[in-house]
Order: C-alpha cells, then sequence, then structure tokens
C-alpha cells in the first residue's frame, strides 16, 4: 500500500500523470475507485483482497480520460486489459503509467509498457478455483442440460446492461442490441431476447475477455454471465491458441483469418 | 377514511391469503429461490417468507411492467391497423407483504403516471390492485426511510399494514376502502385490536439527513463541481434504475415480424448516454456526470417542485446494486451541506 501511495505521489510531483486511478475504501465495508489529482490526497489509495474491479474501464470513460495523463493501478486482468485496449487502438500507450500489482498483490516495477508485456507472458492467468469449477461444471452437462441452466439463469435478467457498462471490452458506444433498423435483438426481457443478448454479447468477447469477471459482479440480479465469456476465452485458447491481452499487439481472433485455422467446428 | 386497528392471529394470516387466492387473485409475494428473497407470482402460503430486509428489485413491476404492450398493428398495402390491448383484462392483483417504503414508491410513480396525462396503463393496475403491507422489524445501514418522510410503519401507500407483535400475531391497520372490503370479506379472520403498540416493534431508522434541506441546496448547486467529482466512477451501468420503486423512465419500441407489430414501452435510464441523444448526435447530457445529476436533481428537487413528491423512498435498493458504490445515502448527506 505504502509503495502504492509512494510512486502514485512521484509521477503525480513529477506531473508525467494528471490522474491516478486507484483504490479507496467505500461505504460498508466495500472498496471503490478513487480518481486522485492531487498528492496531497493519495493516502486515501489503499490495496487489499477486495480490490477486485477492473479499473481499466475507466481508462476510457470520457471525463475520466479527459484529466490528461492516466496512472492506473492495475492487478493482471487491468493489465490484460490495457493490452487488449491498446491493441484495439482505444488506449494511446504514452498517456497511461500502470502501477502493477502481482499476484502477491505488491507493487510492480514497470519503466515502460514492454515490461508489462514480459511480465504477463509469464503471469498466472488461470480462472480463480471458483470460476474454474463453475465452468467445469457446465462442460460437463449435456446439451439439453445446458439449454435448461442458462434457461433458467438468464430468465430473470432484466435487460439493464450493467455486465455491458462493467465490462472493460465492451466499450463500444452504439452496441447492437441498440440498434434498430434493423432491429438485431428482440427489445424484450423476455426468454428468447436474452438468450440473444447474452449469446451475441458472448460471441462478441470471444478471442478479447480477459476473465476479469466484472460483468457478473455487476449483474444486479447475480446471473453468472461472465462464464458465459470466460467460456469463450478458453475456447478461442483451445482453437486458436490464443489467450487474450498478453501483448499490446493482439490479433483478434474473430476479425482475422489464417490459412491453418482449424475449421472443423463449421457446421 | 379513518383508520382501523383489528387483530389477526398468524393461523388466520395463512387463511386470509389463501381465501384471496381462491377467489381468483393473482397473488405478488415474497420467497425465497437460490438463496434470494424475490417477489413471485402465486407461491404457496408455505414459501411466503416476512424475514428479509429488502428484496433486490422493487415491485414497481406489477403496475410500470418491464414491457407494456401498448398496441399491436398490422401494417399492408392498404394502410395501418391497430388493436388497442384490452386494459379490461388487467388481474387483480393482491401484493402481499411489501414494506412501507415500498407501498410509499406506488405514490411516487403516481405523482408521475397520472401528473398531467393520466396514463391508462398505469391506472388500470393500480386500480386492479390490493397492498397488504409488512412493518419492517429490522434494516441494514443503506435504509433511509425515515430521512425521506417515511417510517418502518408508515401506513401510506398500503391498503393494509400488518405489523408482527411479540405474541407472534399480526396488528393489521386497515387504511383504505380496499383495505376494508377485504376485512369485511372475511371478517372471521379478523378479532378486537390488540393493547400492544406497533411502535416497539419497528426497526431503529436513524434519520440522518433533511431532505427539504437537500432540496433547498439543489435549487442552486446545478454548476456545483459536487457532481463531477462525486460521479467519476459510475459506470452508467443503469442498475440503480431497474432495480429502483420510484424510477419511471422509459422508451417506446416498435417490434415488428413481417406485417405485425406491437409498440412497447420499456423500462430506461437517465443514467444510459443513449437516453438524451438527439438525432442529430447531439447529447444534452453528454457526460456521466450530468446524468448522475439529473437522477438526483429529477428525485429531490425536480419531482417535490412539480409532482408534489419526491422521487426516492429510501429503500437503499439502488445503493446495495451499485456495482462501484455509488451510495445515494452518502451523497445526499454531503448534498445537505453542500454551499
Ligand atoms: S447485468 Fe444482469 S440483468 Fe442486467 S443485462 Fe446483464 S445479465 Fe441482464
Ligand atoms: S466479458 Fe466479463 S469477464 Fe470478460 S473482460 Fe468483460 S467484464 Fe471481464
Ligand atoms: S450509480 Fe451505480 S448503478 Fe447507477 S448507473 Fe452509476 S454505476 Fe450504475
Ligand atoms: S433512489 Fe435508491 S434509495 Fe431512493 S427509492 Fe430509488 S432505489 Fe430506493
Amino acid at each position: 500500500m505504502e509503495s502504492i501511495r509512494k510512486r502514485a505521489k512521484e509521477l503525480l510531483d513529477s506531473k508525467q500523470v494528471q490522474v491516478i486511478i486507484g483504490y479507496e475504501n467505500g461505504t460498508s465495508n466495500k472498496v471503490r475507485a478513487s480518481f486522485i489529482k492531487d498528492s496531497a490526497q493519495v493516502d486515501k489509495l489503499i490495496y487489499d483482497e477486495r480490490c477486485t474491479q477492473n479499473l481499466a474501464l475507466y481508462l476510457v470513460k470520457h471525463e475520466v480520460k479527459h484529466l490528461g495523463k492516466m496512472g492506473i493501478v492495475a492487478t493482471i486482468p487491468a493489465m490484460r486489459t490495457i493490452n487488449m485496449l491498446i491493441s484495439e487502438e482505444q488506449v494511446k500507450p504514452e498517456n497511461i503509467v500502470v502501477l502493477g500489482i502481482g499476484e502477491d498483490g505488491k507493487l510492480l516495477d514497470f519503466p515502460d509498457l514492454t515490461v508489462m508485456e514480459s511480465f504477463l507472458q509469464k503471469a498466472n492467468i488461470e480462472l480463480t478455483a471458483k470460476d474454474k469449477e463453475a465452468i467445469e461444471k457446465l462442460k460437463k452437462m449435456t446439451t439439453q442440460e445446458k439449454f435448461d441452466y442458462w434457461s433458467n439463469a438468464l430468465e430473470t435478467c432484466f435487460k439493464c446492461y450493467a455486465c455491458r457498462s462493467a465490462c472493460p471490452l465492451c466499450y463500444c458506444t452504439r452496441c447492437a442490441v441498440e440498434c434498430n433498423q434493423p432491429q438485431w435483438i428482440p427489445v424484450q426481457a423476455s426468454k428468447n431476447g436474452n438468450y440473444e443478448w447474452h449469446m451475441l454479447r458472448a460471441m462478441h468477447l470471444s478471442g478479447r475477455c480477459v476473465s476479469c469477471g466484472d460483468c457478473g459482479r455487476a449483474c444486479p440480479l447475480d446471473i453468472p454471465v461472465h462464464l458465459l465469456t470466460m467460456h469463450m476465452a478458453e475456447e478461442s485458447k483451445r482453437l486458436f491458441g490464443v489467450d487474450s491481452g498478453l501483448s499490446m499487439k493482439m490479433e483478434s481472433v474473430l476479425s482475422n483469418y489464417k490459412l491453418d485455422d482449424k475449421d472443423n467446428f463449421i457446421l | 377514511m379513518e383508520l382501523e386497528r383489528k387483530l389477526i392471529k398468524k393461523a388466520s394470516l395463512e387463511k386470509l391469503y389463501q381465501k384471496l387466492q381462491a377467489n381468483g387473485n393473482k397473488i405478488f409475494a415474497p420467497i425465497i429461490k437460490d438463496g434470494k428473497t424475490e417477489f413471485h407470482y402465486n407461491p404457496s402460503y408455505a414459501e411466503v417468507t416476512y424475514d428479509h430486509i429488502q428484496t433486490i428489485q422493487s415491485l414497481k413491476n406489477t403496475v410500470f411492467p418491464k414491457i407494456e404492450n401498448l398496441v399491436r398493428f398490422t401494417t399492408d398495402r392498404n394502410g395501418t391497423e391497430v388493436t388497442e390491448v384490452d386494459l379490461a383484462k388487467v388481474p387483480s392483483l393482491v401484493l402481499w407483504g411489501a414494506h412501507p417504503c415500498d407501498a410509499a414508491g406506488f405514490k411516487a410513480l403516481k405523482s408521475i403516471f397520472m401528473w398531467d396525462y393520466k396514463d391508462e396503463y398505469f391506472n388500470s393496475r393500480m386500480n386492479k390492485m390490493v397492498v397488504i403491507g409488512l412493518s419492517c422489524y429490522k434494516c441494514d445501514d443503506n435504509c433511509f426511510c425515515t430521512s425521506v418522510g417515511l417510517n418502518p410503519g408508515a401506513t401510506n401507500g398500503s391498503d393494509i399494514l400488518l405489523t408482527k407483535l411479540s405474541t407472534g400475531d399480526y396488528l393489521a391497520e386497515i387504511i383504505t376502502e380496499k383495505g376494508k372490503e377485504i376485512v369485511n370479506a372475511a371478517a372471521e379472520l379478523f378479532e378486537a385490536a390488540p393493547a400492544e403498540a406497533k411502535e416497539g416493534n419497528l426497526a431503529q431508522v436513524k434519520q440522518q439527513f433533511s431532505h427539504e434541506k437537500v432540496t433547498k441546496n439543489l435549487a442552486g448547486a446545478f454548476e456545483h463541481p459536487f457532481w463531477v467529482e462525486n460521479s467519476l466512477r459510475c459506470i452508467g451501468c443503469g442498475a440503480c434504475a431497474f432495480v429502483c420503486p420510484a424510477c419511471a423512465c422509459f422508451d417506446i419500441q416498435d417490434e415488428t415480424k413481417g406485417k405485425t407489430g406491437k409498440r412497447l414501452r420499456c423500462w430506461d435510464s437517465c443514467g444510459f448516454g443513449l437516453f438524451t441523444i438527439h438525432t442529430s448526435g447531439h447529447n444534452p447530457r453528454e457526460v456521466q456526470s450530468q446524468r448522475w445529476r439529473q437522477r438526483i436533481m429529477h428525485k429531490f428537487s425536480y419531482m417535490p417542485e412539480r409532482n408534489e413528491s419526491l422521487g426516492c423512498i429510501g429503500c437503499g435498493r439502488c445503493s446495495r446494486a451499485c456495482p462501484v458504490d455509488m451510495n445515494i445515502l452518502e451523497q445526499l448527506i454531503a448534498l445537505e451541506k453542500i454551499q
């Protein structure tokens, strides 16, 4: 914690960044994102095991981006997100400084982003035991069982789209669900409409999802939608050998074709 | 009408539920499913729970459904034929076990839907609904009903309000004619009023701010730096509006299939960037802080001014649902003090 505050102070005082995006204490023993612009405030910054939100989300937020250069406290999924956002030209590397947090919760020193890349190549990007178990359980189900599981889980979805807003890689300003000429996805929050919405999201995140879990955490109705995108991440790895966000030059699994791509899944 | 007090024994309460169900009413009552307490249609009495603090979702879906089919239409070469929805078919509904804040939430919605234009869809559902409220005996640190003029035993909005007494039986306060009809039709289940006072059986919710003061401060706070400072973390996800009993923003969309279609009224949120965007591309609420300001202003300034009702009943659902800890109570306490 002290090392994060110290580094934040240095970056702000030397004007290398205008804002530090980190974590602070919130209400009811919760933690939340903090935006520190004045080095006198760095003592607000904290880091502990409650700090799970993927802060890279704020790198593309209009009002945050306009504060100037940003220093960001980034966990492993957030670092992977940063690489994805750079690959997809949403973030300019020269506009950010990463205060990486390793698996042990300690501050990592990244003189520049290529060092972060090398760190990520070797980092542990395994899913948490809980998510792994949930995905394994789903994989063992028959097609019918899976269909029943998701029909039941998605039935309550009222399409607030909090899952989408919480996802740092769902940054489109006009999402396909909002297009109505033609209407791709039914407006109704109903069984089929909900299915289509979540299938669409899972497809658009295939090979891009960094498995941070924020979409599932954001859902006010506790629907485990992150399992869909995390499963697609596993599939991208299995079929195309791609783990998202390990470098600043990721090729998109969905929009690139290679001659040696397997096509055995095409019906 | 004058409020009447009666006693209903625990066993009689079950009989009342069954009687209402047997009479063909749809019942909406709280049950625990998959570890979560939410209201469901027509559960068996054995499933009904009285132990929760608050459900995740509000109860507004009963009168302001997340999707309301306004009209159906068929279009062909000769023009468009419109079929109205038959509102007489709206079923009678008993809302069983709504907490006092939720019951008051319907009044806030009414102040919007019945304000200048009288919304028939809302009104027909409202007329067909009876609210059997249940006083709160516990609360959490997100509850702030007492700061918005309510309390854990407030009768405002309920037709009958039940309060669990130390004996395990219930005090029934009969508030409206609708409530009285129910009692008259099941007179054998009600007994003379108990001696025990209601007050000792209610949750203690400390008043944390004066809503009058907040309203007063908001009048001059449109350009205050407070909004940007306190909403940088808001991600505009709309979860707060979707769980809120008093949020009434909607969007109207046509959904067509071939030649036929439906005009639908769907929940929306002033927190969404698309909510105010014009066809030209101009967006009068361009950034999230302006949308957060709108949420607070609407509830605590515009509504008290125009609709003579606050747009918040202090249920705390938005604070519990927010993924980034935008705690409305914390912000209202701060707004009471801004200069
Ligand atoms: S956050 Fe939950 S309820 Fe909202 S759209 Fe996503 S899955 Fe549905
Ligand atoms: S889809 Fe969910 S798990 Fe994947 S990056 Fe987005 S928020 Fe994280
Ligand atoms: S206040 Fe919270 S729940 Fe509401 S839009 Fe902002 S982030 Fe979402
Ligand atoms: S604004 Fe929040 S606390 Fe107020 S009524 Fe709505 S959900 Fe409840």
